[in-house]
């Protein structure tokens, strides 16, 4: 009887935990440059990571190059998507990141673009940036050279649009902050409330209901890994996503 | 009433009021709030795919009319692409009717009408060296290859969503609640996962 009820008690438990979700074998988002198929030259490599973070510094776009040595039997679209979302590149509010994906041994590459900058690096261009600067390149086996032209035609495509490229003022650290209460005026708030709710039964359902309703808000937000973006040594995605935009290529 | 009396009676209301309160966070903790809130999200996913659709359906008059251009000769399929465009535009449907899996088909046919005729258009277009190196032409290509891909993307996102609120409408501790409060709510109809549409039309050169 005792273990029905823990078991019943662990399952419900269990439950209201929810599952996570699980995924491919992604490799680990260890830097702007993730080359798990070991093809891009070390002085390609150093010349692209200060772009890179040159750029995020200045626009807030996170740009992700990466290579994988095996699709694990997908499309190149739906890897990029997926891969894209388990890294959640760019800021969660702009949805502005951008993975170059490459797979030498499928021989296919794409673009996959966040929403927030479908409208700057459309479909259109992120194919021609392809055709044009990056699978030539590669045909010739010169990764480092055609991800590099490639990289630079996205950091030039993004950057010609001045709204995307002008410097993020830094007021989010000044926001607005709340005003201070008094702490007494808090205490005779406290204590009106309780003395209200003891002595009116219809005060106590209204604040039954206010409870109920930010009970709810609160809960239905579920926990996020943050919009947060990494500063310093490490390096992490801030909770973008992206709905298949940008373009594929193969070689 | 005396003193005592009236101390202990409110006590007591103050106590009930708590076990009322506990009992109102372990709800909200416990999946009240998850039949609505998954609800909106399958809904605001629809909305996605048909918003996709849409920006097909957008696409190809301008498509339409570059082809037309260079390959007057093809009236059969230009002609089947417009109708199948007007007939996929007339489908819509609006998030209360996502439960009807007869509405969800229609659509489903309509758009599917549309996918073929599409990639008959294309196939046909092979045929033309001029038009297939045309500027034009070739970005329209790739907006309507990044587009298809887009809703392959917002379909999947949507069954996702769609087979997260049913099982929660089935399951505990969703189903008490969906057997009480929320018994108006009916689980959505399955979108079914179509071969036809969730591979782009091929384009090769």
């Amino acid at each position: 009887m005792v273990r029905v009820r823990l078991s019943a008690a662990a399952f419900l438990a269990l439950l209201c935990l929810g599952v996570a979700a699980l995924a491919v074998n992604f490799p680990a988002l260890s830097g702007r440059i993730v080359d798990q198929a070991n093809v891009i030259p070390a002085e390609t490599r150093t010349a692209l990571e200060p772009k890179l973070a040159d750029l995020e510094a200045k626009s807030g776009i996170q740009l992700v190059v990466a290579t994988v040595t095996s699709l694990e039997g997908q499309e190149i679209e739906p890897y990029a998507n997926e891969l894209f979302r388990a890294w959640k590149l760019g800021e969660k509010s702009k949805n502005n990141g951008v993975l170059l994906l490459v797979a030498p041994n499928e021989r296919r590459v794409r673009i996959e673009v966040g929403y927030g900058l479908e409208g700057t690096l459309t479909d259109a261009l992120s194919k021609v940036i392809i055709t044009n600067a990056i699978t030539p390149r590669f045909k010739a086996g010169d990764f480092g050279g055609g991800i590099s032209r490639g990289v630079d035609d996205i950091i030039t495509v993004l950057t010609t649009d001045s709204s995307e490229w002008q410097k993020r003022p830094s007021l989010r650290l000044d926001d607005p902050s709340t005003p201070q209460i008094p702490s007494w005026l808090f205490v005779a708030g406290l204590i009106a409330v309780v003395a209200l709710s003891i002595v009116s039964p219809g005060f106590r359902w209204f604040l039954l209901g206010m409870l109920m309703n930010s009970g709810g808000r609160s809960s239905g937000g579920g926990w996020s890994s943050g919009g947060g973006r990494s500063s310093g040594g490490g390096f992490s995605g801030g909770g973008g996503s992206s709905g298949g935009g940008g373009a594929s290529g193969k070689w | 009433m005396s003193w005592e009396a009236f101390v202990t009676k409110s006590l007591s209301r103050v106590g009930s009021f708590f076990t009322a309160l506990v009992l109102v966070f372990a709800l909200s903790s416990c999946g009240y709030n998850n039949i609505p809130t998954l609800e909106e999200q399958a809904k605001a996913k629809w909305a996605d795919v048909q918003n996709n659709y849409q920006r097909r359906a957008d696409l190809i008059p301008n498509l339409v009319a570059t082809v037309q251009g260079y390959a007057k000769q093809e009236k059969d399929v230009l002609t089947s692409v417009v109708e199948a465009r007007a007939k996929a535009t007339q489908v819509k449907i609006d998030a209360s009717q996502l439960s009807d899996p007869e509405k969800l088909k229609q659509f489903q046919d309509a758009q599917n009408q549309l996918s073929g005729a599409l990639g008959r258009l294309l196939v046909v277009s092979e045929n033309y060296p001029d038009l297939k190196s045309n500027q034009n032409f070739l970005a329209l290509q790739s907006q309507l290859e990044g587009t298809e891909n887009r809703i392959t993307v917002a379909r999947r996102d949507y069954i996702e969503a769609v087979r997260a609120y049913n099982t929660e409408l089935k399951t505990f501790p969703g189903v008490l609640w969906a057997s009480t409060f929320f018994r108006s709510n009916k689980p959505m109809a399955e979108f079914a996962a179509n071969d036809n549409a969730q591979t782009p039309p091929q384009v090769k050169f």
